[in-house]
């Protein structure tokens, strides 16, 4: 069994912190893992992507060929559809639903969020359960407990535990408001 | 014990383990990771191993051959285009030879994802005639480095070990070894002279060395043959075996290609049982052209020369497999609404405050230009300011203006950061300070590397003295705040410098917002 995640986002909204978690769970589960990120210029508010692979078989190539990935799990809406060619037939799309528009020639909202409902997604405002369950800054969090049930080679609680291992040196604190974040997500997108 | 580890992670724990005594680098993407990790390794910090950043490319690879003159291993590590700065050094090297085990690391950037071109650094070790590495995953990128040192002691010349960015920046499992001990203080005690009569000797010895180097590469476990039926036979170097594995699995007729001067009598093998060859190489086509040479003109090579695979970019899986006469394509369309999300300043920059009171200045003085330079402040060639007519390399804002100045520009405005300044543009200056001319230099200091992710930078708080000590008159060095409440002061003071028929400096200083943000969260801790 194996599972090609595509992750993405802008520079800066955590999509690295989502593919730690992942890869620390996938590591705990005796799984092969490959994970190419993007680092370096890219990152100043760009878009940013990180191909993940996971595997019950060893992995060699490093990046997911075009209709290749199972899943896109994305921080912006737009930012999911970019990488379209890379989705395979029964692929599915994750992604917070609120625009970051960080540029002039930001594409026509609705037109978009209507585009978006003819691919096989499910989107959220992310932010705003992660507002209201008290931790604005987990909204990546959220997001991954959206695509949790969705991985399938890792479950939801192989995730939660993962999440308690990388927040673990930031206090019990920061590590509850995080899990809490992703329950909400998992319950969100069931 | 299995670690998870980035490329470069790989390279770095793969040094310290194999008895590593000092990194020497310069940050530039994708290397930076290398010395960060061996800076934060408990080993490293309990051993005492050098790991604290230099100026530049040069004085690292200098220093690196210091060490390694004096007995101990030694890496030096630094994107593809700081092999350019540190070429007189790095080509000297294997003039003089090696005693403690010396690799340059060069991380290449095929498709450029963060640099200006996409140089092959496998030329230079080709053109200083010494061995390369070209590790295809991270766990060979770990297990090389003692491979490297091992080899490099028992030739006498430094290693090349190159990398692309996709295996620098990309993690997976490595099994790690126990630490080996660090080799002992024992300074050679050869003449590194290299003047003529000593060099010519030194320079045949080199040459006499090739065919162990030729050797260790037709022994080396990392060059290896596999074979299938197929009339095609692949040339698999570095990462490229990845992608060929991925699109054939056991199906290739192959020669995986991980370790130079070239296998010749592996390719030639494969040769002799298929029709022809494809090669497949991230970055130039330097074995495409090598094995024409090799074959002769009449055996058929593809590759990107042929156009079989792109002539510029990155390999891909989907390019490789497309070579292969496998690729598969899109299931989905394009999306409809996209638009390009380039890279920008981060909000709050001191250097956005730099930009727009330079184009507000500038704005009466429509002759003007400004020469860039490379680092975040790059980006201001970009909209919205799109202030720069140039960015080449490390420093040349400098020098640049100065030449445009003696062809008659005014104004001739060079902008360059605190760590390119004490990196390439000390001397460029000085350069300008004794030819007198007319031009407004601003080193938009903001206390750090901050491109490459916030390293320090080695000038730090000497920046006027530097440039005092250069020869700039004193009421000609300048230092504002870029804030957008000192508008116009700053204004005030680039228009009285421009209007100066002299060199004059402008120093903007502020804190980076990056690194500003982590020591304040640091403090809170």
């Amino acid at each position: 069994m194996k599972k090609d995640i595509i992750l993405c986002g802008v520079g800066g909204q955590g999509i690295l912190s989502i593919a730690t978690i992942i890869g620390e769970a996938a590591t705990k589960a005796g799984l092969y893992l490959k994970q190419a990120e993007v680092h370096g210029m890219s990152q100043r508010g760009g878009d940013v992507q990180s191909n993940l692979r996971l595997s019950t078989e060893p992995i060699w190539s490093d990046l997911i060929a075009e209709a290749g990935a199972d899943l896109i799990i994305s921080m912006e809406p737009m930012e999911a559809m970019r990488y379209l060619a890379y989705l395979n037939k029964e692929g599915r799309i994750v992604t917070s639903s609120k625009p970051f528009v960080n540029i002039p020639n930001y594409p026509d909202e609705e037109a978009l969020q209507k585009e978006l409902d003819t691919l096989p997604s499910i989107k959220l405002d992310i932010e705003s359960v992660a507002k209201d369950c008290g931790n604005p800054r987990g909204a990546n969090m959220v997001l991954l407990g959206m695509a949790a049930p969705i991985i399938g080679i890792l479950s939801v609680e192989n995730l939660r535990e993962a999440i308690a291992t990388v927040f673990a040196r930031k206090g019990e604190q920061v590590v509850e408001a995080n899990l809490k974040a992703f329950d909400a997500g998992v319950k969100a997108g069931a | 014990m299995k670690k998870l580890l980035l490329g470069d992670e790989a390279v770095a724990l793969g040094a310290i383990n194999a008895g590593l005594s000092g990194v020497y680098a310069y940050p530039g993407t994708p290397s930076t990771e290398i010395t960060e990790y061996i800076q934060n390794h408990p080993l490293a910090k309990e051993r005492g191993i050098h790991s604290r950043w230099c100026t530049n490319e040069k004085t690292a690879m200098e220093a690196a051959l210091g060490m390694s003159y004096a007995g101990k291993r030694a890496l030096v590590c630094m994107k593809h285009v700081g092999m350019n700065v540190c070429a007189d050094a790095f080509v000297n090297s294997a003039i003089t030879g090696v005693k403690g085990g010396l690799i340059v690391l060069a991380a290449d950037d095929p498709s450029m994802h963060s640099s200006q071109n996409e140089q092959d650094s496998r030329f230079y070790a080709k053109f200083a005639l010494v061995p390369c590495l070209e590790p295809s995953n991270q766990q060979e990128a770990y297990d090389m480095m003692a491979y490297g040192f091992d080899l490099s002691e028992k030739l006498g010349e430094p290693i090349v070990l190159r990398v692309v960015t996709r295996l620098a920046h990309s993690r997976a499992a490595v099994e790690v070894t126990e630490p080996k001990a660090e080799k002992p203080f024992s300074p050679s005690t050869d003449q590194w002279v290299l003047l003529p009569g000593i060099a010519r000797k030194k320079y045949v010895a080199l040459l006499e060395k090739q065919d162990a180097m030729k050797q260790a590469s037709a022994e080396s476990p990392y060059n290896k043959a596999e074979s299938a039926v197929s009339k095609t036979g692949i040339l698999a170097c570095g990462i490229a075996y990845n992608y060929v594995k991925e699109a054939l699995g056991n199906d290739a007729n192959l020669v995986k290609i991980s370790q130079y001067p070239l296998p010749e009598e592996k390719i030639k093998a494969l040769a002799a049982k298929c029709d022809e060859l494809l090669v497949i190489e991230d970055g130039q086509p330097v074995v495409e052209e090598l094995v024409k040479g090799l074959l002769g003109a009449g055996y058929p090579v593809k590759g990107r020369l042929t156009g079989d695979l792109p002539r510029t970019g990155e390999l891909t899986p989907d390019n490789v497999a497309k070579a292969l006469g496998q690729a598969t394509g899109a299931v989905f369309a394009p999306a409809k609404n996209m638009a390009a999300r380039p890279p920008q300043l981060c909000q709050g920059c001191g250097h956005r405050d730099v930009y727009t009171a330079l184009n507000q200045v500038l704005a009466d003085y429509p002759e003007h230009r400004v020469f860039g330079d490379i680092g975040c402040y790059t980006l201001g060639a970009l909209p919205p300011f799109q202030a720069l007519s140039s960015c080449v390399d490390m420093g040349a804002s400098i020098t640049m203006a100065k030449g445009a100045a003696d062809a008659g520009l005014f104004p001739s405005v060079a902008i360059i950061g605190d760590s390119t300044f004490t990196h390439s543009g000390m001397t460029g200056l000085l350069d300008a300070v004794n030819d007198k001319s007319n031009i407004t230099v601003i080193i938009s200091d903001n206390l750090t590397t901050g491109m490459t992710g916030g390293q320090d930078s080695a000038g730090t708080n000497k920046y006027e003295a530097i440039c005092l000590g250069l020869g700039v008159e004193p009421e000609h060095v300048r230092v504002v705040v870029p804030l957008p409440k000192n508008m116009p002061e700053i204004t005030q003071v680039i228009k009285e410098e421009i209007e100066y028929k002299g060199v004059s400096v402008i120093i903007p200083r502020r804190e980076c917002i990056q690194t500003f943000a982590r020591h304040a969260r640091a403090k809170k801790q």
